[in-house]
């Protein structure tokens, strides 16, 4: 439950009041809140725990980090749905 | 070493593993407290890389097997209310309550939902007035500024139909706990990375100097868990007692400070019962009172529910690092993360469920 994974953010905006971001978790987009990385720019990389930032790393970390959980199959149920699925629906 | 060898970094891995061995002249015990740590050490046999004096236990820092078991049946009664849907993280649904779990819940016609994040839960409230949306909301204080959101949220947007059942737990008592037990063997620590992340490491330091124990944040790659092995043995042979921060890419001293006045607006510091372990003072969180409207605790009736744990079930002792899961009769036999007897064989970060899932051939051969 603890586990946060890695992802680049390519869009904030504003959603119900915070501070948004599209991140893209190496290839699966999905929405994270922002509101806890304040100076997080697009570009930059974060790590995600149940859809909020809750640090920002460098871009190498980011990948490397990800690639390890990968390998361990540790991302299955912590990654976030992909924007496509509606959600709260997913089972 | 088949899974060390498929891994990238293999050569760094046995280099430090190397070093372990050369270091150590005593036998110690060293304990990881993330569930999510202890399963990078089985999936990558980590522990069969160790010289035989380091010997690794498993803590409780598994968020879903130490919800109390009255939560559990209290989520599973109110997904039985027609007007409730009751939402929570994938994990929970196989956890076992006193007489069912809320996947049987859900499979007798309750509307149970999984989300994979608490505002999802905010949504489905937006979207569906007529309900009553209960999120279960666990976890440790990496998740603690989440679900503190998800309250936040609701209560500033006029959400009437969003309640939060609370069961949030903190590691430093939970170490101070296990360090004042008259029966404890652990002699250094590896405290969890992404806790510490949004905590800092500072609430650590007055753990070393009260119990002169050395402590190492560890991050969760099979290289970091090596490293702050290393670095704890390091500090036990030369009689060190001290705070060190191995995990540093993502921890700070200070920890994520807009997330901590999130949790400390919304949640407040109160004692709190683990499964297994038993009530442990200040070792949780509550809502706040300002937060009653959304307390499902509040604002739903439940009476005291009669709470029973299987008798063979010995996972009180696990989560305590007093046993192995292969120490239990039951392992791999009458419990199975498919029919589990406790939380520790269910949940992906529970020490069961790792040694199910990477040593069962093994110790069950």
């Amino acid at each position: 439950m603890c586990l946060a994974i890695p992802g680049k953010v390519l869009e904030i905006s504003e959603s119900n009041g915070l501070r948004t971001g599209r991140v893209n978790f190496g290839g699966t987009v999905s929405q994270a809140c922002l509101d806890y990385v304040p100076g997080v720019q697009v570009g930059d990389y974060v790590i995600v725990h149940v859809g909020f930032a809750i640090s920002k790393v460098d871009r190498e970390e980011a990948e490397r980090t990800y690639r390890a959980l990968e390998s361990m199959g540790l991302l299955e149920g912590e990654m976030p749905p992909s924007a496509a699925e509606t959600p709260g629906e997913s089972s | 070493m088949k899974y060390i060898d498929e891994y990238r970094d293999g050569r760094i891995a046995r280099g430090l593993a190397a070093e372990i061995h050369q270091l150590v002249t005593h036998p110690c015990v060293l304990m990881e407290i993330c569930g999510g740590q202890t399963h990078t050490i089985m999936r990558y046999g980590l522990d069969e890389l160790l010289p035989k004096e380091v010997e690794l236990v498993h803590g409780p820092g598994c968020p879903v097997c130490v919800t109390p078991l009255e939560t559990i049946d209290k989520a599973i009664a109110l997904a039985a209310l027609p007007e409730v849907t009751l939402v929570s993280y994938g994990d929970m649904l196989r956890v076992p309550g006193s007489c069912s779990d809320l996947f049987r819940a859900k499979a007798s016609g309750g509307d149970v939902r999984v989300v994979y994040s608490p505002l999802e839960g905010l949504k489905i409230a937006r979207s569906n007035p007529g309900r009553k949306v209960v999120f279960l909301a666990i976890g440790f204080e990496t998740t603690a500024p989440a679900n503190a959101m998800a309250v936040w949220q609701a209560q500033r947007e006029g959400l009437p139909n969003f309640f939060m059942l609370a069961s949030h737990v903190l590691v430093p008592p939970a170490i101070r706990l296990l360090l004042r037990s008259p029966v404890n063997r652990v002699q250094a620590f590896i405290a969890p990375g992404h806790v510490c992340t949004v905590m800092g490491y500072r609430q650590y330091e007055e753990l070393v100097s009260e119990f002169h124990v050395p402590i190492v944040v560890g991050g969760f790659e099979p290289v970091d868990l090596l490293e702050a092995i290393l670095m704890l043995v390091r500090q036990l042979e030369h009689g060190e007692a001290k705070l060190e921060n191995q995990y540093v890419r993502s921890v700070t001293r200070l920890g994520n400070i807009p997330a901590q006045d999130m949790v400390e607006r919304v949640f407040e510091i109160a004692d709190q019962k683990w499964r297994g372990i038993g009530r442990i003072p200040l070792s949780g969180l509550r809502l706040r009172a300002e937060f009653a409207a959304h307390d499902a605790d509040k604002i739903f009736d439940m009476k005291e529910v009669h709470t029973e744990e299987p008798a063979e079930c010995i996972s009180a002792l696990v989560l305590q690092g007093l046993k192995k899961p292969t120490d239990c009769s039951a392992f791999g036999s009458r419990c199975t993360p498919e029919n589990p007897l406790g939380a520790p064989m269910v949940s992906a970060e529970g020490a069961c469920a790792a040694y199910y899932t990477y040593r069962r051939h093994k110790v069950l051969a």
